[in-house]
């Protein structure tokens, strides 16, 4: 098996990854009045970590972010369910949301909407299943004949 | 002056369709490599061309219908054409996308 040099992947890698999860941060909290959202959001978060995942493996990238995928699919369903169910505290129906303004210290006043929270639980969700699919397809080349056969055949 | 704002506007949308009809031409003969490539490496660089010319695709769809809505469309498309390209490149080299452990 011979031994490929990644320098200038891992380099890229390590710059791009950064302007993947900004942008990914920009398309959650700017769905709420132009496109995005908090689907977009968690596929480009997951593309992120996967490219993180292609260009230094597995491994490294379990060590750097020692998250279990699968514990992010019920965190996020229970963000979402938890937000319909907070209205029934103020005596409206299931998931009505609502809108206020707010003035904060450095960005002055904003308009702060509880379906944003909806979104976020939507964001984890989809950030969990994207991840568990990809990394359990990848984690399926234990017994290292067929990993090793398709290896050899793009050597020749 | 009004006079001259409509023929600026009239030539970005001239300018703006003859660059559409080229972009088309050029995906059409990218779309030729892709079938006929010899070796899968060529369909690779094919199929990266031809996401390179979708980016110019859609902004010059903005550009059209005059709306500033379809620049993360533009954005999102070339991050996902990279890590596309990447990893058809590394499936070719190694034969596995993530491999677990680098060295």
């Amino acid at each position: 098996m011979f031994k490929p040099n990644d320098l200038i992947l891992r380099t890229t890698t390590s710059l791009i990854a950064f302007i993947l999860l900004g942008f990914a941060v920009y398309l959650l909290l700017a769905g709420h009045n132009s496109p995005g959202g908090g689907f977009v959001g968690g596929l480009m978060t997951a593309s992120a970590i996967v490219l993180m995942n292609m260009a230094y493996g597995m491994e490294t990238v379990n060590k750097i972010l020692p998250i279990n995928y699968r514990t992010l699919i019920p965190i996020g369903l229970l963000i979402a369910v938890a937000t319909g169910i907070g209205s029934f505290v103020f005596d409206v129906p299931f998931l009505s949301h609502t809108f206020g303004h707010f003035t904060l210290p450095i960005f002055g006043e904003v308009e702060l909407a509880t379906a944003m929270l909806f979104d976020l639980g939507v964001y984890v969700t989809v950030l969990g299943v994207t991840m568990t699919i990809i990394l359990t397809i990848a984690n399926d080349q234990e017994d290292g004949l067929e990993g090793n056969e398709i290896g050899e055949d793009s050597d020749s | 002056m009004n006079n001259l704002l409509d023929i600026t506007e009239k030539l970005v949308n001239i300018s703006a369709i003859i660059c559409t009809i080229g972009i088309s031409i050029s995906l059409l003969l990218l779309l030729i490599r892709v079938m006929v490539g010899p070796s899968n490496a060529d369909r690779a660089v094919a199929l990266d061309g031809i996401g390179i010319n979708l980016m110019g695709i859609a902004a010059l769809l903005s550009v059209i219908i005059v709306t500033t809505k379809l620049n993360d469309v533009v954005l999102l498309i070339g991050i996902l054409l990279f890590i596309g390209t990447l990893a058809i490149a590394k499936y070719l080299e190694k034969g596995v996308i993530i491999d677990r452990d680098v060295d």
